[in-house]
């Protein structure tokens, strides 16, 4: 009997004790979707190289990363997602989170991370509100960091340099002084100020803007809207899309005849699986991205090429931003010494991160440092079924632009 | 412009029209409030990407199969689902949305929630007085006319469709003529969902294929159906093309409200049901069940 009780409590602290050498990290994501599917295998990268090199050292002491994987739910359901959460804190009691995709449930899910005080480190959400809280209130806010995308400000600029490649292989190829753009963002909150820029700068961009056509997010069809862009004469459209929108524009242009391309920001375009989704139609959709195989930093390629050999496909930005979120944490504590939230923060605020996607540097609200040398964002076009990336040109192993021939 | 609109909404007035037919049938005939209609064609659809994508079989033998298999599993839901509930227009109503929810989960788990492309059937296009129309959607236009006349024949021409017709008007009294209500209330769910595996098979291939690309086009058949008027075929061609051309009018003449178009299309199946009840074409039933 004493021997069975000796046994059971050298197991419970044995469990305690493995226990204790495990930083967990919450994963969120939608799991069932492409989004969560990336931020897992992200993680699950970072994971097994950090462990493999002998974990995070804390004060001198190894620590292995133990990984929850939370489904949010977040495409369908805003609750679904503050529910895990809440679940990951409470229950499972973890030390850090890390992911989100869908800007009205991060929002929400910033809110829980910070009533539980747990630093987040968002992976997939633009909205420029996550940010801005942390001038509203900075010390509910200030464990909200954001290692991916650049926010929306930001992304404006980067759509509009990679609309300029456009407009200039139009100007040099086909004599045009003012290409024509008609403009198609889906009806969204995070849509209207891009549009609002785009309308006021275009002209000055030397852009004849012919219209503005706003389908929803989830429409099916898009027939019509590229019918009246035919008659409009454009020869670029510009989007401003992340729902399957992206993926009816993109195939229906090609079905269409449409002879214009499209360039700006479509979230679908710029996954693996959009060639395939538009069933081989979309040929010129170019897209704002953040990775692809080329030299972003001297960690890029070795990354991609290990994600496509690991998981078949490329990596979409929620796998690299969680990838480096996983590293980029595990320099800090080792920095600080400490898993506490509270030492952490000051050091994140003032590390320097050379990424996969970038060299990540936080300003005040806790946003990436947009520019050359730190983050710019990445130009792809689909030339017959391949990705090509085409911008910023200061990096090595972009590709020429492509326009049809008239 | 004019061209446009009236190219444009008269083609995808057909797409409307295709989907619209199977679900005019089993609920503006048969009166069976069967919500997962489109669920159905959801099914179709993904059984034809599979088919079509993986197993290399062809678009003639993979579209027989997908309509044959989703047809079957259709009988088979009657019998277990719809039958024991059958008297109960809003039991039969909830146990559908829950097939709808369960078929929804199924294909999420299986396929995730990425988006599917299914290569057109016919590639290419024609231009018709300067407007880029593609093969597939002048084939659903085909497919759908082809369907319209076949429903009607079947309804009006045989004695099947006597048969639906006298159930959908008094289901009471046609048990007590001798008729088997139930094995014919199967036979419309199968002509229905076969219907909608047509669909799926021949319209899918414009759209994206997704676990929830059934919700879409529920509500709007709904509003079609509703706007024709309940029982009335002909009603759903009309309504559906009334559908087509609002939307076409809405994305030419207000392109920054393109996406208001469905909503339109709902303002004006208000306006029309408050003007005239019964729909378009509808025929008024003495007394609802």
């Amino acid at each position: 009997m004493l021997r069975s009780i000796i046994a059971v409590a050298a197991l419970a602290l044995a469990a305690f004790g493995v226990q204790a050498q495990t930083i967990k990290i919450a994963i969120l994501g939608p799991m069932a979707f492409v989004q969560g599917e990336n931020h897992w295998a992200g993680a699950e990268m970072a994971r097994d190289e950090i462990n493999k090199a002998g974990g995070i050292n804390v004060g001198g002491r190894r620590m292995q990363i133990e990984l929850i994987r939370a489904d949010t739910n977040e495409i369908q359901s805003v609750p679904d997602a503050t529910n895990a959460v809440e679940r990951v804190v409470t229950r499972d009691k973890v030390d850090f989170i890390i992911g989100g995709f869908r800007s009205e449930a991060v929002l929400a899910m910033q809110e829980v991370a910070a009533d539980h005080k747990k630093l987040f480190l968002g992976a997939g959400a633009a909205h420029p509100l996550l940010g801005v809280r942390l001038d509203q209130n900075y010390d509910r806010y200030k464990y909200w960091f954001r290692v991916t995308p650049l926010h929306v400000g930001d992304l404006v600029k980067a759509s509009f340099a990679v609309l300029g490649v456009a407009a200039e292989r139009f100007r040099k190829d086909q004599k045009m002084a003012m290409p024509k753009v008609a403009i198609i963002a889906e009806k969204a909150i995070w849509t209207e100020g891009i549009v609002k820029a785009a309308q006021a700068n275009f002209p000055k961009m030397k852009l004849e803007v012919v219209g503005l056509w706003q389908p929803s997010a989830v429409a099916t069809d898009a027939t019509a809207e590229i019918a009246a862009i035919k008659r409009a004469g454009a020869n670029i459209v510009f989007t401003v899309l992340s729902g399957p929108v992206g993926i009816v524009v993109g195939r229906q242009m090609g079905e269409q005849q449409l002879p214009a391309i499209a360039v700006g920001i479509n979230v679908e375009a710029q996954k693996d699986e959009f060639w395939q989704a538009a069933a081989g139609k979309a040929n010129y959709v170019a897209t704002l991205d953040t990775v692809s195989d080329v030299e972003m930093t001297p960690k890029t390629i070795p990354f991609y090429k290990a994600f496509r050999e690991r998981f078949k496909k490329a990596p979409t930005y929620n796998a690299s931003g969680t990838y480096d979120a996983l590293h980029l944490l595990k320099e800090v504590i080792e920095k600080a010494g400490s898993t506490e939230a509270d030492k952490l923060i000051p050091i994140m605020e003032k590390t320097v991160f050379t990424g996969v996607a970038g060299v990540i540097e936080f300003d005040k609200r806790h946003d990436l440092i947009f520019g050359p040398g730190r983050v710019t964002g990445l130009g792809v076009q689909w030339q017959d079924g391949k990705k090509v990336p085409f911008w910023p040109p200061q990096v090595k192993g972009m590709q020429p632009f492509k326009i049809p021939a008239r | 412009m004019l061209q446009d609109i009236l190219v444009t909404g008269l083609v995808n007035g057909g797409v409307y029209a295709l989907l619209a037919i199977g679900f005019s049938l089993i609920f503006g005939v048969a009166r069976i409030v069967n919500i997962a209609h489109t669920a159905f064609y959801m099914l179709a659809a993904y059984c034809f990407y599979v088919l079509l994508t993986k197993t290399g079989l062809g678009f003639l033998l993979s579209g027989l199969i997908s309509i044959t298999a989703v047809t079957l599993l259709s009988v088979i839901c009657y019998r277990l689902v719809i039958e024991p509930v059958r008297e109960h227009d809003a039991a039969v109503l909830i146990a559908t949305i829950a097939l709808a929810l369960v078929f929804q989960e199924l294909m999420l788990f299986v396929f995730g929630g990425n988006y599917l492309g299914i290569p057109s059937t016919l590639e290419g296009a024609v231009i018709i007085l300067g407007v880029s129309i593609p093969y597939q959607r002048l084939l659903i236009l085909v497919v759908a006319a082809v369907m319209l006349l076949a429903v009607w024949f079947v309804l009006y021409r045989t004695r099947l469709g006597l048969a639906i017709r006298a159930t959908a008007n008094d289901l009471e009294v046609a048990n007590l003529m001798g008729m088997n209500v139930n094995r014919i209330a199967m036979a419309t769910v199968a002509i229905s969902v076969a219907l909608a595996s047509v669909a799926g098979v021949v319209v899918a291939p414009v759209y994206v294929v997704d676990p929830f690309m059934w919700l879409a086009p529920l509500v709007t058949m709904l509003a079609i159906v509703v706007l024709g008027g309940l029982g009335s075929l002909k009603g759903s061609l009309i309504g559906a093309l009334i559908i087509g051309y609002v939307e076409a009018i809405t994305v030419f003449a207000v392109p920054a409200g393109a996406y208001l178009k469905g909503a339109v299309a709902l303002l004006i199946m208000v306006i029309v049901l408050l003007a005239r009840p019964e729909g378009l074409f509808g025929v008024v039933f003495e007394e609802e069940r």
